[in-house]
C-alpha cells in the first residue's frame, strides 16, 4: 500500500521526525484558509500524487501569500500530472498539501529499502539529495552510501554513525543524522514498511533535519497487525484504484487492465505471466492479466469471470488452468458456470484448457452447467484458438452473410 | 536419487491439525511420504490423521527423529513457526504459507544465518521427488520418476512444465518450488547447484519470472560451474503489464535488475538454452538430452 505524502508525514511525525507544518485540502478556498492558519510568509503547494519527480513537472509550487496559495491550489486541483513514475496519462490531483516553506541550506537523501538478495533492509543516505538524484547516481554511484540493518522486534540496528561519516557529515549535523537514522529505521520496523524515502531531507541551521517530502509504502501482508493503517488504506484505495481491479481484489483475484481484446483467466501468477507471453507470441492481445489466488471460492471466480465478460473490448476469452493441490480445476469450472448463467450479455467464444487436479471432473462440471466452450488440448492450442476466435468474430449480419455464401 | 529429500526423510508438519494441512497431509501420506508427526501448540498428546501431535518442534524431533518440517501455519504465526524449527535444528524446512509479512521473513533470514537449516519458501508449493516423497501442496497427477530436475518460482506454471516433461518421456528427479516471495530461503542458484551435483539429475529446467534477481544470480552460478548437463530456462513475463513504482530507492538496490530481457540475456550468456515460451519446454529438454548423449 503506497501512501500519500501527507499521510506519510503524519505517521513519521509520530516517531519524532520533524516535518514542516501543513494541511491537506481539496479546494482552492480551503488552501487559502490553510495558509492563513499557518501564518507564515512563504508557502509550498504540493500536488498529492503517489509518484516521484513531481517538482520537475509542475506539481510543487511556491507562493508568498495565502491568496497566491489559493491560486496555485486552484491551478493544480483537477489537473493530471505525468512523470516518469506515472502512467503516460498522468495521475489526477485530488488533494494538495499546503505547507510552510523551509529554507534549505543543504538537501540530503535518506531511504530504507529491502535488498532482496541478502534478505535485509538497507539504509541508504546521500549528502546530495534532490529530485534528480537517480540520474546523478548513475554517473557517480558513490554519492549514495548504504549500510545493512538488523531487524529486532521493535527497531532496527546498524552502523548509523559510520553512515553519517561516510556521507561526509561531521559535528552537530552528524549527530542529528544519526538520531534521524534511528528514528527512521524504528518507524520502518514499527510500521511494517516496505519502502521509506525522504528526499529532500533539509539540513537547517547546521543541526536540524526536516523531512520535506516522504514516500512510504506499507507491506499489505502485515496490515492484519495495523488496524489503524487499514483505515488509511480504505481511504486512499477507494479513491484511487481502478474500481474493477479493486473489486477483483475483494474476490481474491489479481486483475490488471490491459489494452487488448482477449480476456484471460489463469490460476497462479507465474502461469498467468507465461500465458500472456504465449498469447502475444501467437499474435493475440490480452485484455487483462488475471491471477486467481488459491484462496478464491467458486463465487469469487464467478465474479472474476464476469468482470471479463463485462469488458466491452473483449472479443474472446482464454481460460488456462492447471489445478494444483490448493485449488483444483472443478472450483474454477464451477465459477465459470455460475458467471455464464448469471451474465445475460452478448455471447462470445470461450476457449478452455484445464489440466492437473480434477481436470476431468471440471469438464463434467462445465458440461452440466451448460457452458459452451472450445476445448484447448494444450495451453498453446488454447492460445491459438483464442487468438483465432478474437480475429474471426464478426458482427452478426456479416457472419450470417458469410454463412449463406458457404 | 533426488535432491533435498529421499526415502530417509522423516517429516513433521507444523500446524497439522488445521483444515488445509489435514487435507494436504492426507494426500502426502497417500503418496507414501513418511510423515511421522505434527506440531500444534496446546494439542500435544493428541493424535491427528493417526499421527502423534506435539506442543513444540523440539519435542516432536526428540520423539520421532524427524529431519524435515513442513510449515502449514497461517501468515500471522508462520515466521514464529519457522524460527522455532530453525532453533530446533531441523535440517530441511519447507513453508507453503502465502502472504507472510516481509519483515517477518527478514527475521527468519536472520535466524537462518549460521543455522543448520535449509529453508524452502515461503509461498512455495514444496518439494516433490516422484514416487519417493511429497512435501507440499503441488499436483502429483502428471509427475513421473525420471532424470530432469525442475526448479521454479511459481506453482501452477511448474505443474504445466512437469506435465510437458512427463509427456516428453523424461520424468523428474525432483521438482522444487522456491516460492514467489521477495525474501525467501533456498535460491534458484543454490537449487541449480544441488541439481548439478546430483547424479540422478541429467538435465535441469529453470522456471523463472520477472522481478527480483534470482535468475541473474543463477546465471552467475551456472557460468562459474560450467555444468555438462543441459539447462533449459523459461522466463515468464515478457509481456506483463507494466507496474508503477514510487520513489528512487528501488533503483539503488538489486531492484534495478528484474526485467525478462535482462534475465534472458544473463542466462543465455551463461550457456543456458532459453525456451521462447512455455509451449515446448519439455520437448526442448528432450532434444537437449538426446544431443548431449551423442
Amino acid at each position: 500500500m503506497d501512501l500519500h505524502e501527507f499521510q506519510a508525514k503524519e505517521l513519521l511525525a509520530r516517531f519524532g521526525i520533524s516535518v514542516p507544518r501543513g494541511q491537506v485540502v481539496d479546494s482552492a478556498s480551503d488552501a487559502e484558509k490553510a495558509a492563513e492558519k499557518l501564518a507564515g510568509s512563504r508557502f509550498v503547494v504540493k500536488a498529492q500524487i503517489k509518484a516521484g519527480d513531481r517538482a520537475q513537472h509542475g506539481g510543487v509550487r511556491f507562493a508568498a501569500s495565502p491568496r497566491a496559495v489559493g491560486t496555485e491550489a486552484g491551478a493544480l486541483l483537477g489537473k493530471r500530472i505525468a512523470t516518469a513514475q506515472t502512467p503516460a496519462a498522468g495521475l489526477p490531483v485530488k488533494w494538495v498539501y499546503v505547507e510552510e516553506a523551509v529554507d534549505v541550506a543543504q538537501a540530503l537523501y535518506v531511504a530504507v529499502v529491502l535488498d532482496r538478495i541478502t534478505g535485509r533492509p538497507l539504509l541508504l543516505a546521500s549528502a546530495q539529495g534532490g529530485d534528480d538524484i537517480e540520474a546523478r547516481a548513475e554517473h557517480d554511484p558513490d554519492i549514495i552510501q548504504s549500510i545493512p540493518l538488523t531487524i529486532g522486534d521493535a527497531a532496527a540496528d546498524g552502523d548509523f554513525s559510520g553512515l553519517a561519516a561516510r556521507i561526509g557529515l561531521t559535528g552537530a549535523a552528524a549527530t542529528a543524522a544519526e538520531h534521524l537514522f534511528r528514528q527512521l529505521t524504528t518507524a520502518f520496523v514499527a510500521l511494517d514498511a516496505s519502502l521509506l524515502e525522504i528526499n529532500p531531507l533539509a539540513l537547517v541551521d547546521g543541526n536540524r533535519l526536516i523531512a520535506l517530502d516522504a514516500k512510504l509504502a506499507i507491506d499489505d501482508n502485515a496490515l492484519f497487525r495495523h488496524a489503524d493503517l487499514r483505515g488509511l488504506r480504505d481511504f486512499t484505495v477507494r479513491d484511487e484504484s481502478d474500481p474493477v481491479e479493486l473489486e477483483a481484489q475483494h474476490h481474491q483475484i489479481n486483475y490488471i487492465r490491459m489494452k487488448g481484446d482477449i480476456g484471460v483467466l489463469v490460476n497462479g501468477a507465474g502461469l498467468a505471466l507465461a500465458t500472456l507471453d504465449m498469447l502475444c507470441d501467437a499474435g493475440g492481445r490480452p485484455a487483462n492479466f488475471m491471477d486467481i489466488r488459491t484462496t478464491a471460492s467458486s463465487l469469487d471466480i464467478a465474479r472474476g469471470f464476469q468482470l471479463i465478460l463485462e469488458n466491452p473490448a473483449v472479443r474472446s476469452i482464454l481460460v488456462n488452468v492447471h489445478g494444483g493441490g490448493m485449488q483444483a480445476c472443478d472450483t474454477i469450472a464451477e465459477g465459470i458456470g455460475i458467471a455464464v448463467r448469471r451474465y445475460a450479455g452478448r455471447e462470445m467464444p470461450i476457449v478452455i484448457c484445464m489440466a492437473g487436479n480434477h481436470a476431468e471432473f471440471a469438464r463434467t462440471v462445465l458440461q452440466n452447467t451448460g457452458v459452451r466452450y472450445i476445448a484447448g488440448n494444450t495451453p498453446w492450442d488454447a492460445v491459438q484458438k483464442a487468438v483465432a476466435s478474437a480475429q474471426k468474430e464478426q458482427p452478426s449480419w456479416l457472419s450470417s452473410l458469410v454463412a449463406k455464401r458457404v | 536419487m533426488a535432491i533435498l529429500v529421499g526415502r530417509e526423510t522423516r517429516v513433521i508438519v507444523q500446524g497439522l491439525t488445521g483444515r488445509a494441512a489435514t487435507f494436504h497431509v492426507g494426500r502426502m501420506l497417500d503418496y507414501g511420504t513418511r510423515v511421522v508427526g505434527g506440531v500444534t501448540p496446546g494439542k500435544g498428546g493428541s493424535r491427528h490423521l493417526d499421527l502423534p501431535v506435539f506442543d513444540t518442534v523440539a519435542q516432536a524431533v526428540q520423539e520421532t527423529g524427524a529431519n524435515a518440517s513442513l510449515v502449514f501455519v497461517p501468515p500471522d504465526r508462520a515466521a514464529d513457526a519457522m524460527i522455532e524449527a530453525i532453533r530446533a535444528g531441523i535440517p530441511l524446512l519447507v513453508c507453503v504459507t502465502e502472504r507472510v509479512p516481509l519483515l517477518d521473513m527478514v527475521r527468519v533470514r536472520q535466524a537462518l544465518d549460521g543455522s543448520a537449516t535449509r529453508l524452502i519458501g515461503p509461498n512455495s508449493q514444496g518439494v516433490l521427488a516422484p514416487k519417493v516423497a511429497q512435501l507440499g501442496v503441488m499436483s502429483t497427477a502428471s509427475a513421473a520418476r525420471g532424470s530432469v530436475g525442475i526448479v521454479s518460482r511459481s506453482a501452477s506454471l511448474t505443474s504445466e512444465i512437469v506435465a510437458q516433461v512427463t509427456r516428453a518421456g523424461l520424468g523428474q528427479s525432483t521438482t522444487v518450488g522456491i516460492g514467489g516471495d521477495p525474501v525467501h530461503g533456498l535460491t534458484l542458484a543454490e537449487c541449480v547447484e544441488l541439481f548439478v551435483e546430483d547424479d540422478d539429475t541429467q538435465g535441469i529446467i529453470l522456471v523463472g519470472e520477472i522481478g527480483g534477481s534470482d535468475e541473474e544470480q543463477a546465471a552467475e552460478t551456472i557460468a562459474r560451474l560450467r555444468p555438462k548437463k543441459p539447462i533449459v530456462a523459461l522466463v515468464a513475463g515478457r509481456h506483463a503489464p507494466k507496474l508503477r513504482r514510487m520513489g528512487h530507492a528501488g533503483a539503488f538496490t538489486t531492484e534495478r535488475a528484474g526485467s525478462a530481457a535482462q534475465k534472458i540475456d544473463a542466462l543465455k550468456a551463461a550457456g543456458v538454452q532459453i525456451a521462447p515460451n512455455a509451449r515446448q519446454v519439455g520437448e526442448m529438454m528432450r532434444d537437449a538430452l538426446s544431443s548431449s548423449r551423442h
